[in-house]
């Protein structure tokens, strides 16, 4: 066991754990920030995206031990409100059905808009490869022009 | 059967006061399923709770699943007590007999709650007026309710539900209410966001997976890594050798690992040595599926239903069209996997969880641990997807019986491999259509088909236009557990019957909107048999899709449709894929839905129920089997398990609903079932090629 400090949405944070811990259990189950969900455990639903330096990481194979100084932001973290202009879309929309992909499928998105202000629908479908098994793809697509228009970065 | 006593069938409505003033309204629906809540009749069930401060919340009675009954639910009362939805609070109700069918399932929730939820309303709207009425002196039939208060026209005078609740709630019940003619609806029919929105944008803790409580140890469990197989012997040294472990339980064939967090959980679990011995047969696909084929070539013993001579007809055409299509196991992989929290100490039970059958794991909880039903709690949260996973409790049966032999809270988290490997499956099927001709007519339909398990019919269209229509079904016997997976039946059922259709279309060079039309016309003005469908609904959504989707107009350079119309949970659906071939591969670029489901209740909710069984059925046509290798799943997570993502979705589909003032008839499954066929026939028309094994990507 090893105590690690980390930088999770602007607070300095610590935990003890194993360094082979995914960021990901870190989050949910020492720091209590459930937002970030587990859906696969190996890196191919997204349901765990999380912000690394701004970049969209998938949290649960990324472990504690590699954070070092990097910055993390969760769907906890993404704005003090709730109204990043992503989480204004998904709202406008009424994206969800159960939810549960959401807050990575957020996270994606915005870190998309962060890189590419404007994506197309071709950057959309490279860029959004998170699973939904619920089917939101078409509001997702709509919720994520909308936030561009809306000039969709990290505030 | 037991004879029923009428007033048991009855609806009770009764009031009561609540501590601190104001008035609980409840209802209930006896079920004659459920001898044992007669007891309860005259018991209150809280729907409606109105405060003395006007806080009004609601309860939604029916398990969240993501098919937006915490939503639509609560809708249904609020327009009838006459509230403002931006101001009010909604619950998901714990179990409780008062709430009487608590399932999510059968696409039931809406279709079964819309008339008793409006009474519910009604009744106590009704009550809050005569208390208004009672207070300022004046007639009842002078006052009205509106946003929450109670309006007195004459003298302008307004008084709010909050100052009405301890007055309310000391009114008889009354018999004589009316609910609001639909054309005044102001809640239902219009769109309203999912209720918990705000918190699922911003990540609140919403989900089973995010309950944390004190004390509570964290458990993974190591379950039979193949059908057919049982512990024989396990060695946990290694497992206690690691930090955060706190205790190994052999529970029934598996062996559960109690840690301080998830991840300590699991490298506890993944570090146990286990035996497992052979208990049963150890089955494989290829197994089935060459079984189900020597089962297709003879005639079944079961024949649900036989309408003139099918084989006279068959044996007298020149003209026999004769199709095997086939779809494979798939496993529920909703998005959340599974997990439970059990507390259960000192004969009683507290539960949380997912489930979308709380009274059944309520029971078999009882007779697993020997708690009586009324020291056992179930509470839900909202759930992170169902599509029928979870009419089977065993998450939660589990749960408790680890948190018994633990003697600790715990909360029972399966990694995505449990969960794929652990399923209550949709049976693979296979299925045999013959279709005979005569001088440019149908004359004879025959279908046949083989499930795992247990065989599935249809008496659907063309069942009631022809004069020669038989169906037959059987089931292949297997010890790998099949259960209910979206629009049970009908999923697989649609797809191989309207791609079909589709075929028959193409032989007799007939335009497939064009017959299915001619043959709702035949059902309808000569029916052969029973008709367990209205043309005339059906015929709503088949004109109004072709309508949307410009059917039969020259189309753009490179755009194929494809066709396709389905009746299920009493709703009636059109389907018209469009799709291009770019660089050889197609894309669907849009999906045109006509729905006829009675009364929508929320526009928002109901549309993305549509969308998303749509995404649903064509990511499933494509990309996604399961297969077995001597009982062994061979499909573990999402790496050779294939969903359909963004790149493979369509870019928009377009949902219009029939208009109608018809009781709502089932919307979280019915749009599923056809758009694999529309799919294929889509894909046809772009290459010529016939789409009849799914996924359609190995083809």
């Amino acid at each position: 066991m090893t105590t690690f400090k980390l930088s999770v949405n602007n607070k300095e944070m610590s935990a003890e754990a194993d360094a082979d811990t995914p960021l990901l259990w870190i989050l949910r189950d020492h720091l209590n920030l459930v937002g970030t969900k587990y859906g696969c455990g190996v890196a191919q639903c997204g349901a765990c995206t999380v912000h690394i330096n701004g970049k969209a990481v998938r949290s649960c194979l990324y472990p504690v031990s590699a954070v070092g100084n990097n910055k993390i932001v969760t769907i906890e973290g993404l704005s003090v409100n709730g109204d990043h202009p992503v989480q204004q879309a998904w709202e406008e929309f009424d994206v969800a059905q159960c939810g549960y992909c959401q807050s990575g499928q957020i996270m994606a998105a915005a870190a998309l808009l962060k890189r590419n202000p404007k994506p197309t629908d071709t950057d959309i479908d490279a860029a959004m490869t998170n699973i939904c098994r619920c089917g939101t793809h078409v509001r997702m697509r709509k919720a994520i022009h909308a936030a561009a228009g809306k000039g969709g970065t990290t505030k | 059967m037991s004879t029923i006593p009428s007033i048991s069938r009855r609806n009770f409505l009764k009031v009561s006061a609540i501590a601190g003033g104001g008035m609980l309204v409840g209802f209930s629906m006896i079920d004659k399923a459920d001898p044992a809540r007669t007891t309860d009749e005259f018991t209150p069930n809280a729907y409606i709770k109105i405060t003395a401060d006007g806080t009004i919340t609601l309860m939604a009675p029916n398990p969240e699943i993501g098919q937006g009954v915490k939503t639509s639910l609560p809708m249904i009362i609020a327009e009838e007590l006459c509230v403002d939805w931006q101001k009010i609070n909604v619950e998901i109700a714990a179990l409780d007999a008062k709430y009487g069918n608590q399932v999510a399932g059968g696409s039931g929730s809406v279709r079964g709650r819309f008339e008793p939820l409006r009474k519910v309303g009604a009744t106590a709207k009704t009550m809050l007026v005569t208390a208004a009425a009672q207070t300022l002196n004046v007639p009842a039939e002078e006052c009205h309710a509106e946003n929450g208060s109670v309006v007195h026209k004459p003298s302008g005078r307004k008084l709010s539900y909050g100052s009405l609740a301890s007055k309310a709630a000391t009114l008889p019940v009354p018999s004589d209410f009316k609910l609001k003619d639909p054309k005044d609806f102001k809640i239902i029919g219009t769109r309203v966001k999912d209720i918990d929105v705000k918190k699922i944008i911003t990540g609140k803790p919403l989900f089973g997976i995010d309950t944390r409580r004190e004390g509570m140890l964290f458990a993974v469990v190591a379950r039979s890594p193949a059908y057919g197989k049982k512990l024989k012997s396990f060695d946990d040294t290694e497992t206690r050798k690691l930090t955060g472990i706190k205790q190994v339980l052999q529970i029934k064939n598996s062996v559960a690992v109690l840690a301080t967090s998830t991840w300590a959980a699991k490298k506890g679990r993944d570090a146990l040595s286990l035996e497992w011995e052979d208990a049963g047969k150890l089955e494989s696909t290829a197994d089935h599926d060459a079984a189900f084929l020597e089962m297709l070539s003879k005639k079944a013993p079961d024949t649900s239903r036989n309408d003139g001579d099918v084989e006279a007809a068959m044996t007298a055409s020149h003209q026999v069209l004769d199709v095997t299509y086939t779809t494979p196991v798939v496993s529920h992989a909703q998005m959340e996997p599974l997990n439970f929290f059990a507390d259960v100490r000192d004969g009683k039970a507290e539960l949380f969880g997912p489930t979308q059958v709380p009274g059944s794991l309520r029971s078999q909880v009882a007779k697993e641990l020997n708690i009586a039903p009324e020291n056992i709690s179930i509470e839900l949260p909202r759930q992170g997807g169902g599509f029928g996973r979870k009419l089977m409790p065993d998450n939660g049966v589990e749960a408790a019986l680890i948190s018994a032999a633990a003697k600790c809270p715990v909360q029972v988290q399966w990694t995505r491999e449990d969960d794929m490997q652990n399923d209550f499956y949709r049976p693979s099927a296979a299925f045999r259509y013959r279709a005979s001709f005569e001088n440019g007519n149908l004359l004879a339909w025959h279908q046949s088909s083989v499930w795992l398990n247990r065989g599935n019919n249809s008496d659907t269209y063309p069942a009631g236009a022809l004069q020669n229509f038989r169906a037959e079904s059987q089931g292949l016997t297997t010890n790998i557990p099949m259960g209910y997976w979206r629009a049970p039946g009908h999923n697989v059922l649609g797809f191989a019957a309207e791609s079909f259709m589709d075929e028959v279309c193409h032989e007799l060079k007939k335009d497939p909107v064009a017959f299915r039309l001619e043959l709702m016309e035949k059902a309808k003005q000569q029916p052969v048999g029973k008709i367990s469908y209205d043309p005339d609904k059906f015929k709503s959504v088949i004109e109004l899709v072709a309508a949307m989707s410009n059917w039969g107009k020259k189309q753009a350079p490179g755009t194929f449709l494809g066709f396709s119309t389905w009746f299920s949970f009493n709703t009636y659906v059109a389907e018209v894929v469009e799709l291009k071939m770019i660089n050889g591969k197609p894309r669907v670029q849009k999906v045109y839905c006509a729905v006829n489901c009675g009364k929508v209740v929320n526009l928002s909710g109901a549309e993305n129920q549509i969308q998303g069984a749509v995404v649903d059925g064509i990511g499933h046509a494509m990309l996604t089997k399961v297969t077995f290798d001597k009982g062994a799943v061979m499909e573990t997570n999402f790496g050779n398990y294939r969903f359909l993502r963004m790149k493979e979705a369509p870019l928009d589909i377009i949902v219009k609903f029939v208009p109608s003032e018809d009781p709502p008839t089932g919307l979280g499954e019915p749009a599923l079932p056809p758009v694999a066929a529309a799919l294929a026939n889509a894909l046809f028309a772009a290459t010529g090629k016939r789409f009849r094994k799914m996924p359609f990507d190995e083809a």
